[in-house]
């Protein structure tokens, strides 16, 4: 919110509502194909495509004045990865019995 | 051009009366009110993500079971509810900008229409756990899961202990959700009662961003717990 001059974030903020309902519309559509072992990765990309967006442009994460808080933001996404990556690499390498 | 206090402390110049004593600028107190909401939320990804990386060593390890266990899902529900929280994140914008421009209306319009797609929400999650509660399938002494068959497997039956456990996931992770919307909704309560008493101005708005923030990362855990529990394995 440091822009003195800026035109209306109006615009953006539907269009961002669009492409989130559309990203819903196809992540429903896409659980319905046969995608082999990619219904998940797909799934878990839309996803990310829209939270992605309700970060960068409904939590103002995109053109923020406080740089620190970017830091914040990636941090956590790092260290959330951290869990899931290392849990996952030890659980996913055991040898089922 | 203000400066800050002098050695004295006495503030003979003219300054936003919303700064705060230990803040230089306007905009610096708007960023430190911002990077500890932040920082909050930082805990909460965690929060969830302990539950998240819970159940995807589950969903990996007894992929069939959880597959059938999800179809059980209503989907038409859950894609509601997900359109219904986009819809509140929109209110949710609105109103914070509503908030900046002293568009004292749509403020307090957003902040209401915000709230009551919440309780859409918590409505439509009420019937979801409602219809699982008659199925039997709420994890606990009455529950049943026998002869339901593995999606893409004929012949195949879920293993009932397995498909427990992917219920307890459900009620877990979307319970804590539902809890905080629940208290976002007590937040946002709280906002309107403020913005009917003209608290907000464009100078001074921060609960309403910072409440705004609270409510985006409520719907951004949904918007993967929609995939991740209902769209499993929904193919024919």
């Amino acid at each position: 919110m440091s822009d003195h001059s800026k035109s209306s974030p109006l615009p953006t903020y539907f269009a961002v509502f669009i492409a989130l309902l559309i990203g819903t519309g196809l992540t429903v559509y896409a659980s319905g194909l046969d995608l082999g072992p990619f219904n998940g990765p797909v799934a878990l990309t839309i996803a990310s495509v829209k939270a992605t967006l309700v970060a960068l442009f409904f939590m103002h994460v995109k053109g923020a004045s406080e740089k620190l808080t970017k830091l914040v933001v990636v941090s956590a996404l790092f260290f959330l990865l951290l869990l899931l990556g290392l849990t996952m690499a030890d659980y996913a390498t055991r040898a089922w019995s | 051009m203000p400066d800050s206090s002098t050695a004295t402390g006495l503030h003979t110049e003219e300054h936003n009366p919303a700064l705060l004593h230990h803040f230089a600028e306007p905009q610096q107190q708007r960023d430190a009110a911002s990077l500890g909401m932040w920082v909050f939320l930082a805990t909460e990804v965690m929060f969830f993500g302990g539950l998240f990386c819970a159940y995807l060593i589950y969903r990996l390890k007894y992929f069939g079971d959880f597959g059938a266990a999800s179809k059980t899902l209503n989907v038409t529900l859950g894609a509601t509810n997900t359109a219904v929280l986009i819809c509140s994140s929109l209110t949710v914008v609105l109103a914070v900008w509503a908030a900046q421009t002293a568009r004292r209306t749509l403020l307090i319009g957003s902040l209401a229409i915000t709230m009551i797609l919440g309780l859409v929400f918590l409505g439509i999650k009420g019937v979801e756990y409602n219809d699982k509660f008659v199925e039997h399938h709420v994890p606990g002494a009455s529950f049943s899961f026998n002869n339901v068959p593995i999606p893409g497997h004929p012949g195949q039956y879920a293993d009932p202990h397995h498909a427990q456990l992917f219920f307890s996931l459900y009620f877990v992770m979307t319970g804590l959700h539902a809890l905080h919307m629940i208290i976002g909704l007590g937040i946002f309560l709280w906002l309107l009662i403020m913005a009917w008493k003209g608290r907000f101005t464009p100078e001074w708005h921060t609960p309403v961003e910072i409440g705004g923030l609270y409510w985006h990362f409520v719907d951004i855990i949904w918007i993967y717990l929609f995939p991740l529990l209902y769209l499993i394995d929904r193919h024919p």
